[in-house]
């Protein structure tokens, strides 16, 4: 006998964090769910499943959202790109140390989703002041940190990012 | 919080939409942007059997300039409509108050049409609308119908929109001659559901102010050639008709005092920014 139509699987092709993935997914499955589960990855994060606290954000064709309001099937043809993105052969990137250097975070669990917000809002913003920044984590729940070393990290890496390359091999 | 089984469709046409709307009727729901919508099914206070997916029809993702309004397509995001270049000049309430909707991670997906669409009583979006005297463009296959935001907006999460209509467009009217504006909101948490949010129009001696967040939809006044001592009569009047309730944000009498307190706030920078408007013409 075959399923009733809303539990019957459908067919979800993307680009995850740069490579051609497909799976299947019902249509209720949330792209958070279908990340861990299916994809193995479990550095998307889940904590309220109602928008409210950003641990779940991803980049959807490069735009910061959070998973838990997404469905698996609407990423169909989309790029999807999670914080296992971000570190390259074991190296992490200069977000990602600076989170460490400052303490930008303690326990961790919000951290994915603030560092995909972070490269998401400097791509749109590349030179933000304080008060931007801080407007922008306004979208995450961290309990831990208190949020200043997260600004003192964002700040260093805009710094870096914006040094004018050098002139001269040296 | 993982929603009940429903069928998914993808619409590659407005008209494929409406189609399955008119077939599925009330067990159907549109989804642009789901901010709103998703959040409802994971908690299963929505249970639709059929889900359309609009947020990928062209069709539906213009901001267009009208000359007397800007029309923002049903698939058209907040982050957009942020974005579009005359936004602070021609239209600018929506610029002061399109940055205290949710947050910066939420507008990128978020839509402008959902918002109107979803009628939450605390959101920026249907006050400015009805603020501003705008309306809403609906779609049926019984044809097209332009309501204005006053006969939209029927209460708590409900419009006057149909089992077999969705709305296709809103239209923002764009600045008036002379006109200023201000918009201001009090949330425990910028960019959380506002305990009050208040927007203002002030063009000669009339002035028009919208609450959102107290009563059960936007409320909008407008009055002309008040006396400096008759506003507070006014908006102590209005604190009491808006009936806020007790609950977990504030009390209600907390937010009488801000509808008269920061009404007036508004109500005086929306005037002063008249003003600065008429010097720099
Ligand atoms: S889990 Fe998605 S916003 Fe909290
Ligand atoms: S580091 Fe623990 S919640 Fe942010």
């Amino acid at each position: 006998m075959s399923q009733p139509i809303e539990n019957q699987k459908q067919q979800v092709n993307f680009t995850l964090n740069g490579r051609e993935v497909g799976g299947s997914a019902e249509p209720r499955k949330l792209l958070s769910d279908f990340l861990r589960q299916e994809m193995a990855l479990t550095g998307v994060h889940v904590s309220c499943e109602h928008g409210i606290c950003g641990c779940c954000t991803v980049r959807i064709d490069g735009k910061a959202v959070r998973a838990c309001l997404t469905l698996a099937v609407q990423v169909d043809g989309r790029r999807v790109d999670t914080v296992e993105s971000l570190a390259h052969a074991g190296e992490l990137s200069d977000l990602q140390k600076a989170f460490r250097k400052h303490h930008g975070l303690q326990c961790g669990y919000c951290t994915p989703g603030i560092l995909m917000s972070v490269e998401a809002f400097l791509e749109i913003s590349p030179k933000p002041n304080e008060e931007e920044i801080r407007d922008m984590l306004g979208g995450h729940i961290c309990r831990c940190t208190g949020y200043t070393g997260m600004v003192r990290a964002i700040k260093e890496v805009v710094e870096q990012r914006n040094e004018p390359v050098p002139l001269i091999e040296v | 919080m993982k929603p009940k089984g429903f069928e998914y469709l993808r619409a590659h046409s407005v008209e494929q939409a409406l189609d399955s709307l008119a077939s599925n009727g009330d067990d159907a729901k549109i989804i642009s942007g789901g901010n709103s919508l998703m959040a409802m099914l994971n908690f299963r206070l929505l249970e639709p059997k059929v889900l359309i997916d609009i947020s990928r029809l062209e069709a539906l993702s213009g901001i267009e300039y009208k000359g007397d309004y800007l029309e923002v397509g049903a698939a058209a995001t907040q982050a957009q409509l942020q974005a579009w270049p005359g936004l602070a000049e021609r239209m600018p309430l929506l610029a002061l108050a399109v940055p205290h909707i949710g947050h910066f991670q939420t507008r990128s997906k978020g839509t402008v049409c959902g918002s109107i669409a979803h009628s939450d009583p605390s959101s920026e979006l249907p006050l400015c609308l009805a603020l501003l005297g705008g309306s809403v463009v609906l779609r049926s296959k019984r044809g097209e119908k332009v309501l204005k935001a006053a006969d939209f907006q029927l209460g708590m999460l409900s419009t006057a929109c149909a089992d077999d209509e969705m709305v296709v467009a809103v239209r923002f009217p764009v600045k008036r001659q002379g006109a200023g504006y201000a918009f201001t909101e009090v949330a425990r948490r910028k960019g959380d559901f506002a305990i009050i949010a208040i927007a203002a129009e002030a063009v000669g001696g009339t002035i028009r102010l919208g609450i959102g967040g107290v009563a059960d939809k936007p409320a909008v006044r407008e009055w002309s050639d008040l006396a400096t001592d008759a506003l507070d009569d006014k908006l102590n009047e209005l604190a009491w008709e808006l009936g806020g309730n007790d609950d977990i944000h504030a009390s209600a009498k907390y937010r009488r005092q801000l509808v008269r307190r920061l009404g007036r706030e508004v109500i005086e920078t929306a005037q002063e920014n008249g003003v600065a408007v008429k010097e720099t013409n």
